[in-house]
């Protein structure tokens, strides 16, 4: 469904350069789902960018759904490719209620029947009707995460790329998205690539992931891998230590592995 | 809890929003003392988190309002302190690190030009003595590359990045209380824990008092000495950080169990059942 070859991303020049992602090669198979983890900075979010056509300044290979991708992306692209950002505050308009936010993606692709629609995203994501008529600013960071994830349901997408989609959400919200995500998977046979810092909610929705470290891959494991903690890459090792809590000694002991 | 007189002692405190479909209790008659320690507050989206953290610094948007029995900081009221007394205590003494980094960021300036004009407000330092420290204080919160990051403007950095920044620039007043809202919900898990090992060390060495807010239960138990569990803008319980997983509380217990386990895979997690029970024993 997904493979990408040697990506490789820069941004800037001189001094103020920096290689983002330096080779970077997975293949997504279709209905599978992929997690990304890694440090902070890694390029995690810059190779999810890439893919959804949001950053033209690539190199290698990228294929979606058998196409090869070239930087410019149709806008029919968006009916089977959406993401969902990292962050909710930027990426829902302020001066647009919950309504006009779900409604325009329905108004872009002439997809009618925007008010039942509008209405079944929100459900699936467990907001009810009266959030349609609130402004960003008059909802939770969790709410707004939820309504970020409606908008991208709402094209009913094959392809989710989801940033961090719960690192705005109380666990108990997490769990109903991360069940959701979940059944959707399975009912819509829809393909994932999610990033995420927490190991416990990659070994919850991936089948496979790889861990980023300074713009490039360390490790590909399998979740059975994750699960009975046996990666073999130092700085693998080093986040799960770090997945155990917060512990002074330990963390005097990290290092860096650039 | 230290046995000195708290930094900060807030009685009864509501928090109210009239909109069009009725009021919106966000915060209601919540009690909380601060000192030099680590108090965790945790609790499901919407409960009142973030508007205590405003409150407490006077900072909730109209029409909002904001009423306690006692809402005092080192012996000042701050229900009824002037707008230059906020002013001082907001920039000086009390820090906030809010919820979403890049919205407090100034979109237009470098990350070094505001941290260095943060500094010198502080300091009354010269520019080349500023522009050292901001390094220093990137390079504390494990910024690779200080000098790039220092020249880049807010959305040249990830989302990490973003959040450290905002703790590096809420540290450069020396306050005595950091109200730290989600500040590190984007970190890897590594640099997470190194981070907060800075926040700890000011509470450790300098007395500082933290309010650290998350949604991560794990995290708050092993770092925090006290937690304080908010639901629809209630405490429901308040309890010593390293009991929190034998909590008692049926809410509590609801939030751990939610949480996805490495060990445990792809299973369907259990989620909340609410019982309207848990707001009247607090009525
Ligand atoms: N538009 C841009 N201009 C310049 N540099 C950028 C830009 N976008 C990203 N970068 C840089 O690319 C690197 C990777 O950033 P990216 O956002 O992909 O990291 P990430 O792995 O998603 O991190 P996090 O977990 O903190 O979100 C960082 O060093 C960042 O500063
Ligand atoms: N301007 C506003 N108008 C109306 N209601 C508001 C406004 N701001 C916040 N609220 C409501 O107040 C309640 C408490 O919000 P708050 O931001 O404190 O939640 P929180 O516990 O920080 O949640 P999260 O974990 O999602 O950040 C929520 O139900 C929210 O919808
Ligand atoms: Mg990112
Ligand atoms: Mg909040």
């Amino acid at each position: 469904m997904i493979a990408i070859e040697d990506l490789d991303i820069s941004f800037g020049s001189g001094r103020n350069a920096v290689h983002a992602v330096r080779g970077f090669s997975a293949h997504v198979a279709a209905n599978e789902s992929f997690g990304l983890v890694g440090e902070s900075g890694s390029g995690k979010s810059t190779v999810l960018r890439a893919l959804c056509g949001l950053n033209a300044n690539w190199t290698g290979r990228i294929v979606i759904s058998g196409q090869n991708q070239t930087p410019r992306r149709e806008r029919s692209f968006y009916k089977l490719v959406q993401m969902v950002f990292q962050d909710p505050y930027g990426s829902l308009h302020p001066r647009r209620t919950v309504n006009n936010i779900l409604a325009e993606p329905v108004a872009i692709h002439r997809l009618g029947d925007a008010d039942r629609r509008i209405d079944q995203a929100l459900s699936d994501v467990g907001l009810n009707r009266q959030f349609r008529f609130r402004y960003p600013h008059q909802l939770s960071g969790g709410q707004r995460q939820r309504v970020a994830i409606a908008r991208a349901l709402i094209l009913e997408p094959k392809i989710l790329l989801l940033d961090e989609p719960t690192s705005a959400l109380d666990v108990s919200v997490q769990a109903e998205v991360l069940n959701l995500l979940r059944r959707l998977r399975k009912q819509r046979n829809l393909t994932y690539i999610l990033v995420s810092h927490d190991l416990a909610v990659v070994s919850n929705m991936c089948d496979r992931l790889a861990v980023m470290n300074h713009g490039s891959i360390v490790e590909k494991l399998t979740a059975g891998q994750l699960k009975s903690a046996s990666p073999t890459h130092p700085y693998t090792q080093q986040l799960l230590v770090a997945s155990k809590g917060y512990d002074r000694t330990a963390i005097d002991k990290f290092v860096d592995y650039a | 809890m230290s046995d000195t007189k708290p930094l900060l002692t807030v009685r009864n405190l509501s928090v109210d929003f009239p909109t069009r479909v009725g009021l919106v209790q966000a915060v209601r008659g919540l009690n909380l003392s601060v000192g030099q320690e680590k108090i965790g507050i945790v609790g499901e989206s919407g409960s009142g988190k973030s508007m205590t953290a405003r409150a407490i610094l006077r900072l909730i948007p109209l029409p909002g309002r904001v009423r306690a029995d006692e809402l005092s900081f080192d012996g000042v009221d701050i229900l009824r302190a002037s707008p230059r007394q906020m002013r001082a205590i907001r920039g000086q003494r009390i820090s906030m690190v809010m919820q979403d980094p890049k919205f407090s960021l100034n979109p237009v300036l470098t990350v070094g030009k505001q941290i260095t004009e943060a500094y010198r407000v502080h300091h009354g330092s010269s520019e080349s003595q500023a522009r050292q420290r901001a390094l220093v204080m990137l390079d504390a919160v494990r910024i690779r590359d200080p000098e790039r990051v220092y020249r880049a403007y807010p959305h040249e950095v990830s989302g990490g990045m973003g959040q450290r920044i905002m703790i590096a620039m809420m540290l450069v007043p020396e306050p005595d209380l950091l109200i730290a809202d989600e500040p590190t919900s984007a970190l890897d898990v590594t640099v997470q824990l190194q981070v907060l090992a800075i926040l700890d060390d000011l509470v450790t060495q300098r007395g500082m008092g933290l309010i650290f807010i998350s949604h991560d239960l794990s995290l708050v138990a092993s770092f925090c000495d006290r937690v304080v569990i908010m639901y629809s803008g209630q405490v429901m319980e308040v309890c010593d950080a390293r009991d929190l997983q034998s909590a008692k509380h049926p809410y509590t217990r609801g939030l751990l169990q939610c949480l996805p386990k490495i060990e445990a895979g792809a299973i369907d997690l259990p989620v909340l059942e609410r019982d309207p029970a848990w707001l009247e024993a607090h009525e």
